[in-house]
Order: structure tokens, then C-alpha cells, then sequence
């Protein structure tokens, strides 16, 4: 299983502007290490993510995805992070349903002043993800696409 | 026209480059990006010849779109975006690729560094690529600020913003103004008294044209934004008509509940049921305490109005105002509506709770007491004007031991931080008791003793040499009570021995702490607060006092535990920030807000009116609109953002059904654009 050890997930992160990205460079000012696997998107809020930007980056080759925002009551913009978690509750079992295992992707709450916890969080998340193994769901569907035999078209197993 | 972007890779002298080879990301950059008409490294970027570098490039080589490669665009987006701007180029179509905060000082290893390096400037370039022109929103100031809290911070900011000839509103949450500072002894290092440098400040505050005061009142809801607040002051029902009491006294004078613990006196002293809480309270009028006031406890009782309770009416009996007393049982609370346009924090610290610390017998053993219990027994208008008795018997205490880092420094008390005036006023305890008992013995203990400030190490070495207290270097296991004595048993790390003293009186060198209400507090203002619920400021070294919210500032020790000449210092520097901002009739805002779709006929607009995004908008700045046909008839009725209420969160885009919002700076093109050009390496 020579390649199964050499799989580093591709993480992409939405932040919101003014808690976890803050933490995230709180982390850096304090050289916290954390795994280089995560690609950061800045955003205002989570509340202003709109789930297609999470699917577009599976698309895009993510192997998984973290979405991090204000602690509950901490919202720069009162309520942002709420709808974000409601829409999020309401995403998770369409992921299911379309056969994304939804610890693909991982919410969290990380404030500007938890440096060490946007460590924990992106190393928790990498690691989960690196246990998943690599997301392929898509490249399996585009190969239908490019492939006329359609072998490629297997199994619903997206991982 | 496609754009033509340069790329500009900062070194940060070795921050960046000691990590990420910054030529590679400069020349992979170049090299697999057509739309990247030019890239450079430069050892500074944010200095004088690296914006000059910047500015010059986008004239030589005619870029319409820049990305700079440095630290976190909090620190610099806006440096970077202005010296765009003198070039002509609009300062939206400069972005900044975090590297160093989000790479370079996390990740040690060179090649992991550079690679991520690169797939962060080529996200951040492919989103420059869809970067629209913005113009800056201009909005009206309110020329009144509002300071929370009238504590020394809050006092000093409020004189240097009514000097400054701006309008003041100033809300304390207590009876009086005066704060912590009103309650101690003498100052350190000069030993002068604190009421007489403090009082004569809270009068002028009182007495000021431009300061409107209300004391005994709390902020209700803060809403708007910065230069635009709206503020809502609940004015606690005193049951005191400020504007008929004269403060005579008569009414606490004949008060019958005469021992409600003093707040003011931090326990150890008795005030009335109507009181002031100390002498030269500001305004010196009273208030009535309902918890405790018989009549206010019989009126719950019998569940009528208080003002038909008959138990006991001696203080309005006593009240000399006639025909109408200025006593008023049934009086309410009252919110008040201002409009501000900038607001200072100063809401202060408490001191770390009695009974922690279980093993000092804190909050068991009446004669361990805490720093500011202490100081009320020493100053003059104390509960023993200034004797040093102590609180079980009265007697003088012979030898006191006093205890520091009392919740500060200890990571297993939840506070690990130093509360940073303890070792000062120990040193002065010391002194004072000295001064009042001559042969008294005062011991200390210790772990460091950091005294960092003008004449602070002098002032410590006195008291130990001069003034003969002793310091021993180690901490305090346990303290228990044996007769009338406390033992302290303790060690002597310098020695290496195991110390035991027999006290008459423990002092406990209590840390400082955030308000117990920081959180809820900081919620409700939408400012951020720190791991010890302390504000945080926006930036640790160049924007001290600034909260994370603009227009919003920080005083005193709300933000972190600090000693007097530093919470001056820091409300001078808040007020002169707000000065600055109430100076100009306009503000100019960043353009980061939404807008709905709008086009040519017949469409109109992709929106359906369906206003969902009404519904999720924190800031109601969602309004209908009805577009007409000449003759006046409606032909569809869309949504429309009223800018100058819209704060840019985006909930409305992310919500929108048919796509027709979109939020200005990070509208779903650049946003797919940033995701498109995900190429994991």
C-alpha cells in the first residue's frame, strides 16, 4: 500500500474575515506549525457561503473542505454564522444523499484570539481526511465524459 | 480587455524568504500565468522604495490589476491599495496573497512553503483577474461620541473629547463615577492620594458643557456603524429624582437597613439601603438599593407597587424637598435614544472572586482579605479612616503577610497571564502599613518581582530597604486558622527551606479580571475579546486601541490589565482617535456591499422578488422596490440594498435563489475564480 502512504489530502478552507482568519494569522504571529495541506478563501462571514463554492472546490480536486467561522453570539455581523449553520444542516444530507461522505467536510467555530485552535482544527480536519483517503468522486464522473466506453463509471463508492 | 497583473513578492526581510523561496514563487508565477504581465521580489514591500517599486510598475508597465505576496492583508491591504490609488489604478483591483502569517511562519520546510506560496498568489491573481472598479461610500458623521464606563479611563477620554470641543455622552453602570481608582488608598509610585487626584477630575467631567452624564444606567443595544451608531441607554430606576435631590443626606441618615455590606468598601465596610456609595460620590445623590430595602422587599412580597408598601417610609418622611419629594418609589427605568458616531470602551476590570483560592482561606477567614480590601483599610475615608485594623476583631495586625500572584501567572487557576500592577502595590501595602503600624512586620511572598515603569524598581527596593519589609521568593501552600492567628506555611526557594509564619492579617495580591459580563458585552457591541475575555485590539503594536470594529475603541483595563498612568495614557490615545474621526463631516467606507441585479428592459432584473434575502439581513438594508413603465404601472417589484446600511456580510448573495445579489470585492466570480485556480501541487 506504497501509495495509499504518499496521499496528502488537498483541504480547502472558507473563512470568515474577522474570526478564523484572524485566528489563522494569530496562529502564524505565535509560529504555531500546522500541515501545509490547506488552501485558504477569505470571506466576510460563513454565512455568505454559498454551497456550490464547496462543491466547485471538490470539483476542483479537494479531497476536503473546512468551513470556520465566529463562535455562536460572536458574529461580526450578529447572525451570519447561524444561517451558516443552519444552511450547513440542511447541505449535509444532500452530500449524503449524493454519496459525498459529509466528513468531507467540517465546520467549526475558531475565534480570532484561539491561534492554537485553528491548529487543532486544520490538523484535525487533515488528518480525518487523510483516513478517507482521496476524494474521486468526480474525476470517476468526468472520465465517463472523456471515456465513450464508459468503463470508468463504476461504483457509487465516492468515498 | 483582459487585465494585465503584476505580481509582487515581499521577502519581509527574512520572515518570508527564510522559508519560501520568493524567487520561485516569482518566476513560477511569471511563468504559468499568461495574465501575469510582470513579477519582482523585493526585500520590503511595505517601505518607502517598495511602494515607490509598486507605484512605478504599475506606470512602466501599465497594470490594471496588482497582487502583493507579503503578510496578512490585515496588516497592509490598505497601505498597498492607497499607493495604488496614486497612481491613478482603483484601489480595488489590488489584493494581497497572505504568505507569511498563513505560510511562511507555519510551515519550516522550504519546498512545502514555496509550493503553497504559489497556489496562493495564483488563487489570489485569478481572483485580481475578476476585480471591479469600486468607488469608496461616503457617509455623514454623527458628532457625538459615547464612552462606556467612568472609571479614570473613561473620565480621561470623555475631558479630552469635551476639551477637544466634541459632545460626550458617558454611561456608568454604578451609582458614581470614579471607578477602581476612586476606591484606592494612595498611588504608587509617588504615594499621593488617590481621591485627591481623581475627584477633582470627576468633578470637572460632572461639570463639563459638553459631557452629558448618566450614572446608574447601561447600555441597552448598540446598532449602525461607525460614524452612524444608535444607541439605546437604559437609565436603571433610581428611585431618585436627580433633578430635585439635593443630596442633603437626610434620607440615608435615618435608613434603618444599616448593614448592607458596602460594594464600594468591597465588603468590609456597611452602607444604608438608600445610599451614595462613598462621600464624594459624583452625583452625590443617592440611590435605593430594591434588593435590600425593606419597603422594596415587602412590596414583592405583598406583589403591590412599592409606593403603597407602609412598612417603612422614613426616607421619604426625611426627604426636606417640598411639595413634591425627590424620592420617587415608583419610578422606572427609561431607555434613552442617542445617536453617536464613535464610541470608547472603558468598562473596566473586577477583581479575581473571594474563594478561589480555598487554600488561602480566601472567602473563609475574614482577616485574609484581597488588594482592594486593603485599600479601603487604609485610606482615609474608609470603613476605619485609614486605621489598619483588621475586619474579625479590630486589632492592629502585628504581622502581615502579603501574598502575591494571587490568580495571575497560575495556568491551573484559569489565569495565566500577569496582572502586571500586583508587585507595585504590594510594595506600596507594605509601605502603607509601615507608615501606620511602626512595628509592624509585613512579609511578602513572591515569584518574580516586576516592576517595569518610571521609578517603579526605586519605589520596590525602598520598601524592601528602606521601609523593612520582608520579601521571601517562593509560594504559599496554605494558610489556616490556629487561635487567633493565620499560619502561613510557605517557601523560601532562594534558601531552600520551608517557612511558617504566624499572621495576624493576609493579604492577597488578587489578579485582575475581565468584567464577568466582558463576553455578553463584547457580543453585543460586535467587538472581539481575547482567550481571558479581555477586549482585543486590532492590532498588538500598531493599533492598540482600536477594537476590531470600526469606530469602536478601547480604554483602561477592559483590554488588559493595566496601572494608572497606562490607562490615561491609552484613553488619551482613544479620544484623540475619535477626534480625528468626528473632525470631518463625511467618512469614506469601503465599498464592500451588496447589490442586486439590475439591467436593461425587458429583463429589469434576474430578481424574483421574493425577499428572502430581507428576511436574513442582520441589517434590514433590504427595501422593495417597484420598477415602473411610464405610465406609472408597476411592471415587477424587486429587492434593492440601501448601501448605507448594507455592512457587506454577503448573507443576502449566499441566500438568493436566482442569483441576483451579488456582494461587491467578493462576488461570486472572484470567488469561483480564487476556487478555479485550485491546482494542488
Amino acid at each position: 500500500m506504497a501509495e495509499e502512504t504518499k496521499f496528502e489530502p488537498r483541504i480547502v478552507a472558507f473563512l470568515c474575515n474577522w474570526c478564523t482568519y484572524a485566528g489563522a494569522d494569530l496562529a502564524g504571529t505565535g509560529r504555531n506549525q500546522y500541515q501545509a495541506n490547506v488552501r485558504v478563501i477569505k470571506l466576510p462571514c460563513t454565512g455568505g457561503i454559498d454551497p456550490l463554492f464547496l462543491i466547485k472546490a471538490f470539483e476542483r480536486g479537494a479531497d476536503g473542505i473546512l468551513v470556520s467561522g465566529c463562535h455562536p453570539g460572536d458574529c461580526h455581523y450578529n447572525s451570519g454564522n447561524y444561517h451558516a449553520r443552519r444552511r450547513w444542516n440542511v447541505f449535509r444530507p444532500l452530500l449524503e444523499f449524493c454519496g459525498i461522505n459529509p466528513e468531507r467536510i467540517q465546520f467549526s467555530w475558531v475565534s480570532a484570539a484561539e491561534g492554537g485552535k485553528w491548529v487543532e482544527t486544520i490538523n484535525g480536519v487533515v488528518d480525518t481526511v487523510r483516513a478517507l483517503g482521496p476524494f474521486e468522486g468526480y474525476q470517476k464522473i468526468n472520465a465517463v465524459g472523456s471515456d465513450a466506453s464508459g468503463e470508468a463509471a463504476t461504483s457509487g463508492d465516492t468515498g | 480587455m483582459s487585465k494585465k497583473i503584476g505580481v509582487f513578492v515581499c521577502h519581509c526581510g527574512t520572515n518570508i524568504s527564510a522559508t519560501v523561496d520568493v524567487e520561485k514563487v516569482a518566476e513560477e508565477t511569471k511563468k504559468n500565468n499568461p495574465r501575469v504581465a510582470y513579477t519582482t521580489t523585493y526585500k520590503y514591500m511595505c517601505s518607502d522604495p517598495g511602494q515607490k517599486l509598486l507605484r512605478d510598475k504599475i506606470k512602466e508597465e501599465g497594470l490594471t490589476g496588482v497582487v502583493v505576496a507579503a503578510c496578512s492583508p490585515k496588516m497592509h491591504e490598505h497601505t498597498f491599495r492607497n499607493a495604488a490609488v496614486k497612481t491613478g489604478l482603483n484601489p480595488y483591483h489590488v489584493e494581497i496573497s497572505n504568505i507569511r502569517e498563513q505560510c511562511s511562519w507555519v510551515h519550516p520546510d522550504i519546498p512545502t512553503g514555496t509550493d503553497k506560496s504559489i497556489d496562493l498568489v495564483r488563487m489570489m491573481t485569478e481572483k485580481t483577474r475578476k476585480d471591479k472598479s469600486l468607488t469608496a461610500i461616503k457617509v455623514p458623521v454623527t458628532k457625538r461620541a459615547l464612552v462606556i464606563g467612568g472609571g479614570i479611563a473613561g473620565i480621561q477620554a470623555a475631558l479630552d473629547i469635551a476639551d477637544g470641543g466634541q459632545e460626550v455622552v458617558m454611561v456608568e453602570r454604578e451609582a458614581s463615577i470614579g471607578g477602581h481608582m476612586a476606591q484606592l488608598s494612595e498611588t504608587f509610585p509617588t504615594l499621593d492620594c488617590s481621591q485627591c487626584i481623581m475627584t477633582p477630575k470627576m468633578v470637572e467631567a460632572a461639570q463639563h458643557d459638553n459631557i452629558t452624564m448618566y450614572t446608574w444606567s447601561e447600555i441597552e443595544s448598540i446598532t449602525g456603524y461607525l460614524g452612524n451608531f444608535d444607541v439605546k441607554i437604559r437609565k436603571k430606576a433610581r428611585s431618585v429624582d436627580l433633578d430635585l435631590c439635593t443630596g442633603c443626606s437626610s434620607c440615608w441618615q435615618v435608613c434603618p437597613c444599616k448593614k448592607i455590606k458596602s460594594e464600594f468598601d468591597m465588603g468590609i465596610g456597611n452602607r444604608t439601603a438608600i445610599y451614595i456609595p462613598f462621600p464624594q460620590a459624583i452625583p452625590s445623590k443617592p440611590v435605593i438599593d430594591r434588593e435590600n430595602c425593606i419597603l422594596f422587599k415587602d412590596a414583592r412580597k405583598k406583589n403591590i407597587k412599592p409606593n403603597d408598601s407602609k412598612v417603612c417610609r422614613k426616607c421619604i418622611d426625611a426627604c426636606p424637598i417640598a411639595p413634591v419629594k425627590a424620592i420617587d418609589y415608583n419610578q422606572e427605568d427609561e431607555i434613552v435614544d442617542v445617536k453617536i458616531g464613535a464610541i470608547i470602551v472603558a468598562t473596566g476590570f473586577r477583581e479575581l472572586e473571594d474563594g478561589l483560592y480555598g487554600e488561602y482561606g480566601g472567602g473563609k477567614y475574614e482577616d485574609v482579605i484581597t488588594g482592594l480590601q486593603f485599600e479601603r483599610l487604609a485610606s482615609a475615608s474608609g470603613p476605619t479612616e485609614g486605621k489598619i485594623k483588621r475586619p474579625s476583631d479590630g486589632k492592629e495586625p502585628e504581622i502581615v503577610v502579603f501574598i502575591q500572584c494571587v490568580g495571575s501567572r497560575d495556568p491551573a487557576k484559569g489565569c495565566s497571564y500577569c496582572s502586571k500592577t500586583c508587585c507595585m502595590y504590594t510594595a506600596k501595602h507594605t509601605m502603607l502599613y509601615k507608615h501606620k503600624v511602626h512595628d509592624g512586620h509585613a512579609f511578602v511572598f513572591y515569584i518574580d518581582i516586576r516592576c517595569a515603569g518610571k521609578s517603579y524598581e526605586e519605589f520596590s527596593q525602598r520598601a524592601i530597604e528602606e521601609e523593612g519589609a520582608t520579601y521571601l521568593r517562593g509560594r504559599v501552600s496554605r494558610v489556616y486558622k490556629k487561635g487567633e492567628k493565620l499560619i502561613v506555611l510557605g517557601a523560601d526557594t532562594l534558601t531552600g527551606s520551608v517557612v511558617e509564619i504566624e499572621a495576624d492579617m493576609v493579604v492577597l495580591a488578587s489578579a485582575m479580571k475581565a468584567q464577568d459580563d466582558a463576553e455578553q458585552f463584547a457580543q453585543k457591541l460586535s467587538i472581539q475579546y481575547d482567550k481571558d475575555k479581555f477586549f482585543s485590539e486590532m492590532h498588538p503594536k500598531l493599533k492598540p486601541v482600536e477594537s476590531s470594529s470600526a469606530g469602536i475603541f478601547l480604554a483602561g483595563t477592559c483590554q488588559g490589565p493595566k496601572d494608572i498612568p497606562e490607562t490615561v495614557a491609552q484613553a488619551g490615545a482613544a479620544a484623540s482617535k475619535v477626534l480625528a474621526l468626528l473632525s470631518s463631516d463625511e467618512l469614506e467606507r469601503e465599498p464592500v456591499v451588496a447589490r442586486v441585479d439590475r439591467q436593461l428592459p425587458p429583463v429589469f432584473s434576474t430578481c424574483i422578488g421574493c425577499f428572502y434575502c430581507q428576511k436574513v439581513c442582520p441589517y434590514s438594508a433590504i427595501e422593495s422596490e417597484d420598477i415602473k413603465a411610464r405610465d406609472g404601472s408597476v411592471i415587477k417589484t424587486v429587492a434593492r440594498v440601501n448601501e448605507g446600511l448594507c455592512q457587506g456580510c454577503g448573507l443576502c448573495a449566499a441566500t438568493c435563489r436566482s442569483k441576483s445579489v451579488e456582494l461587491e470585492g467578493f462576488n461570486d466570480e472572484q470567488i469561483y475564480a480564487e476556487i478555479n485556480a485550485l491546482e494542488f501541487n
